[in-house]
């Protein structure tokens, strides 16, 4: 038994070596199993507010609530941070650290800008008296949106912890690597997002 | 072990190299550029549609705000997320039809399920509505 373990150690070793490593592809592939996981989250919370946001309970209704201006601008600001977050990725691959740096920031005072304006509606809201206990379609509607924002803010606390890290560290390949899965974070947040503001904000005021 | 760490390095710096080409896939500033545009003028449709009531009937609005909401997913997907059917082997296109698949089956089975848990549901009287806790 002994004999037999002594003689597999050195590929033993090697094989746990690459693991370590992480080689990117499988971080990649990994990464986007999370992400369609995630996607399940919002499946059912979609699925929870398609059920739930007819029920008013006599309460006010998506016309009366939701102000689409604001809606406008709040998706504006995460569109922005898409593309804002692309260019930084661009300036990743030429190897820039400054700019990378530069446009990782532009992303982020987006991304707060987005949290914002969503914070302000929701404290409106509850103002009114529309908060997440009146009815069943705003109980449905705050977990969604809420669960979209807490999403938010762990992106823009990831983005702020990578940006103290390539600037620590440089682009390395393992920062390389981490800003390209929460490129892949980012993007995928916006594509939540098309399916709240459509679903939520503008069939719920068509009605 | 250690006269074997060089090589290690070299090996995973020549596979961190490589796969940068067929890994999740980068984009180009006009794949990004054509990208936003596209989103924009998504959601600028919709927005506009909504707002401005523009279409008299109310299932019109909705189908289109589905349609240009489903043709932005696709862009985002493609532009910025640079999905295509070859990444890490096709794999995470199987991930992604798996997922619609579930996402699809969550979704319209809810939506049958308790749209006729409402219809069947027993009359109610006014004399159980007031009863109701």
């Amino acid at each position: 038994m002994t004999d037999k373990t002594h003689a597999e150690t050195p590929d033993a070793a090697q094989f746990y070596l690459t693991e370590d490593h992480h080689p990117e592809g499988s971080t990649m592939l990994g990464f986007w199993l999370y992400l369609m996981s995630d996607c399940l989250i919002f499946a059912v919370l979609f699925a929870t507010h398609a059920v739930l946001g007819r029920n008013y309970a006599a309460g006010p209704s998506p016309a009366d609530l939701f102000d689409l201006g604001l809606v406008a601008i709040n998706t504006a600001m995460l569109l922005l941070s898409s593309i804002t977050y692309g260019f930084a990725m661009l300036q990743m691959e030429r190897n820039a650290k400054a700019e990378t740096l530069f446009w990782l920031g532009v992303t982020g005072v987006f991304g707060l800008l987005f949290l914002g304006l969503e914070l302000y509606e929701f404290y409106h809201l509850i103002q009114e008296g529309a908060g997440p206990t009146r009815s069943a379609f705003l109980s449905s509607f705050f977990v969604l949106v809420g669960t979209h924002g807490l999403h938010v803010t762990f992106g823009i606390i990831w983005l702020v912890t990578l940006m103290v890290q390539v600037k620590m560290h440089g682009l390395i390949s393992e920062n390389r690597r981490r800003l390209m899965c929460l490129s892949m974070f980012w993007h995928f947040l916006d594509v939540v997002w098309i399916g709240v503001f459509s679903v939520v904000y503008l069939m719920g005021v068509v009605g | 072990m250690t006269a074997k760490a060089p090589s290690q390095e070299d090996a995973h710096e020549a596979h961190h190299g490589h796969s940068h080409g067929h890994g999740a896939g980068h984009g180009t500033l006009r794949s990004y550029v054509i990208g936003f545009v596209l989103s924009v003028i998504l959601t600028a449709i919709p927005f506009w549609l909504v707002m401005g009531e523009v279409l008299e009937s109310k299932t019109a609005t909705i189908a289109a705000i589905v349609i240009f909401g489903t043709i932005q997913i696709v862009v985002h997907m493609i532009f910025f997320l640079h999905m295509n059917t070859k990444s890490e082997g096709g794999w995470t296109m199987m991930a992604l039809i798996f997922t619609l698949i579930i996402v699809g089956i969550a979704l319209a089975g809810s939506l049958w399920v308790m749209h006729h848990l409402n219809a069947n549901m027993m009359p109610m009287t006014h004399e159980m509505m007031r009863n109701m806790p």
